[in-house]
């Protein structure tokens, strides 16, 4: 494998002292799909446009296929950009947008021809070739947008948000999409999006952006089940994040009180000591409701709570429990049967729920919270 | 009362004063004009006639259509050069100023001559290009010229750098105003396609202003076609235009059917040139979708 971009120290700050990227350095494989993932305001956008060469860095070092880029003017970079609104040129149709670098680099007209139609195969987009951008609708632009990027064979594809302005069916189609493009095509893409369901269902390695920093890079399952931080577990999914005070901790076992409760955990490579305060996770989908008098499973850790509010989902019902803290303890329950056939506890009435150990995320408290 | 009349009725009363205006100091004067336009001469007056002498004479007498033909040359001209003169301010305002109160202040700059009284404007330059001008008094100052030269004043050149002068903030308003429309976001796309700046203009932004530059250029020449303030000022006897010899028709001449049918060529000539541009622009507005 070969690094395709190497970003190095890589600092932009916006009039006003805004901070976008923040001393950023990270590699990326060629071949390799890298989503960054943020809330907007965390850079990601601003690290894709650097890339791209709309935006020039303060500080840092941009080396793109092995060479030095920092200072290229986009037209010089072996990269092309998805736009977010698609940038179609309106005054000229789908195979003329599409055809438009070849047409401008001197290629052949036969040359283009055959090469736009392929794109245009490749997409399913065809039949439009002399339609206009204004003639489209919204996933066919998308399509288009696509094409125009992948015709001048580039060795990175960077995609900013593309699907945001898609509704949810057409959405979840081209992820299905961009995945099998990205197989076919071989070359290294990098995505920006906010939506973490889409980064989780794409991408190889996913880098989570907070205020400009890295806060965790790794792949979908890595980021889910090991968050490096109380920020990336809430951020990824949903997280029942509980402060709570070490009372024991031996043999990487770390016991935590919360309220009444004492909470079992693996610490992983956290060092602490009794009476530290901590950070619990919890993923909602993680916790057992146990059936009223059921005994608590063995090694199980319980939390005993009130319901507060049941949230339907359809494939999944969603519990509000108070537990005596500040903000509710969400439990997600799997459907298996029709809602009517599900018995639920009613909202006020007192019930249990087990959690094992292993499903204990433990974070050292937030100084500033 | 049904609410449908209601609101025709509605309309009507909304609309009944501007359209009465516009047929009492318009649609009047215009067909009174037409039909003087086949009146006949019969010094002191004008008798009621339909003959086509008068625009038979604006055709075969060199002395209206020769000035016909250097009015147009001269519009032409104008809106040449405003367009080469603008484009390129309008240009430097939209993409190369990031600050958004220097480009506000700047355009203002642009906008504020509109303020000040046409004559005015036109009276500054007879003050620069005359013999004893600012421009002469400084080329004989710096030695370029041995003595004033009265090149500079009543000509046709002095009636065009007015007229450019005086159109301008015409020529950049809508040129202005179709640049900052194109999506940024365009330009960055050309840029990412591979195109260099110099193609990605050529190819994206120019064709993108083209509703622009046709609203301008069709205002600087309508409005030169129409003028004669500046010949009178600034033009001499070979840069007399179309509209000095009307006006010259319904004054001293005392020809007002000959006026009239002037009158009436012009404005075929105007519409024309308008209509022409508003076709041109509304198939530019159907390719941007």
């Amino acid at each position: 494998m070969t690094k395709i971009i190497e970003l190095r120290n890589l600092s932009k700050t916006f009039a006003g002292d805004v901070r976008a990227v923040d001393g950023v350095s990270l590699d990326i494989e060629a071949g390799e799909f890298v989503t960054l993932l943020g809330p907007s305001g965390c850079g990601k956008t601003t690290m894709l446009r650097l890339i791209a060469g709309f935006e020039t860095p303060d500080s840092g070092e941009i080396i793109l296929n092995g060479r030095d880029v920092t200072d290229d003017p986009p037209y010089r970079r072996p990269v092309n950009t998805v736009f977010q609104d698609y940038a179609l040129f309106p005054h000229m149709t789908v195979a003329q947008n599409v055809g438009y670098g070849l047409r401008l680099a001197g290629m052949p007209r036969t040359e283009i021809r055959k090469r736009v139609g392929d794109a245009l195969r490749m997409v399913d987009l065809l039949a439009k070739e002399d339609s206009l951008p204004g003639q489209l609708s919204g996933g066919q632009r998308q399509r288009v947008a696509l094409a125009r990027a992948i015709i001048r064979q580039p060795k990175v594809l960077l995609l900013d948000e593309p699907l945001s302005a898609l509704d949810v069916k057409l959405r979840e189609a081209m992820q299905v999409e961009l995945k099998h493009l990205h197989q076919k095509l071989g070359i290294t893409f990098l995505l920006v999006t906010h939506d973490q369901k889409e980064a989780l269902v794409m991408s190889d390695r996913v880098v989570v952006l907070e205020r400009g920093r890295i806060a965790q890079c790794g792949t979908p399952g890595d980021l889910y089940d090991r968050p490096a931080s109380p920020y990336v577990a809430d951020f990824i999914g949903t997280s029942n994040l509980i402060s709570a005070t070490v009372s024991a901790a031996s043999g990487g076992q770390v016991e935590a009180q919360v309220g009444p409760h004492r909470l079992r955990a693996a610490a992983g490579s956290l060092r602490v000591v009794a009476g530290d305060k901590v950070l619990l996770s919890i993923r909602p989908e993680r916790v057992l409701m146990l059936a009223n008098g059921a005994p608590v499973p063995a090694e199980c850790n319980f939390l005993s709570g009130t319901v507060r509010e049941y949230l339907f989902h359809g494939n999944t019902m969603r519990v509000e429990l108070d537990i005596g803290q500040p903000s509710a303890f969400l439990v997600d329950l799997q459907l298996q049967a029709a809602l009517s056939g599900t018995d639920l506890a009613k909202p006020g009435s007192a019930v249990r729920v087990a959690i094992e150990p292993v499903n204990v995320t433990v974070f050292p408290a937030d100084p500033t919270a | 009362m049904r609410l449908a009349t209601r609101r025709r009725l509605a309309n009507l009363g909304v609309l009944a004063p501007p359209l009465f205006w516009t047929m009492l100091f318009m649609f009047v004067p215009y067909a009174i004009m037409f039909a003087y336009s086949f009146y006949r001469k019969q010094f002191p007056i004008f008798i009621p006639d339909i003959q086509f002498g008068n625009y038979l004479l604006l055709l075969t007498d060199p002395q209206y259509y020769t000035v016909l033909l250097r009015t147009l040359k001269i519009a032409l001209l104008v809106a040449l050069a405003s367009l080469l003169l603008a484009y390129p301010l309008a240009y430097f305002l939209v993409f190369k100023i990031h600050s958004p109160r220097l480009r506000a202040g700047l355009y203002m700059a642009v906008i504020v001559p509109l303020w000040v009284s046409y004559l005015l404007r036109a009276y500054t330059w007879k003050t620069i290009l005359g013999s004893q001008g600012v421009l002469n008094s400084f080329l004989v100052w710096t030695g370029t010229l041995s003595e004033p030269t009265d090149l500079l004043l009543y000509n046709q050149f002095s009636v065009v750098l007015t007229l450019t002068y005086i159109f301008i903030p015409f020529v950049v308003m809508p040129i202005y105003t179709s640049l900052e429309k194109i999506p940024r976001n365009l330009v960055e796309a050309s840029h990412d396609c591979g195109v260099g700046p110099l193609h990605t203009f050529l190819q994206v932004t120019l064709p993108l202003s083209v509703p622009g530059i046709l609203a301008g250029v069709t205002f600087a020449f309508c409005l030169t076609f129409g003028d004669f303030v500046a010949p009178t000022l600034v033009g001499g006897p070979n840069a007399t235009m179309i509209a000095s010899v009307i006006q010259s028709q319904f004054g001293t001449a005392l020809n007002w059917p000959l006026g009239a049918a002037l009158s009436i060529v012009v404005l075929i000539i105007v519409l024309a040139i308008i209509s022409l541009s508003d076709r041109f622009e509304r198939t530019g507005r159907l390719n941007l979708g």
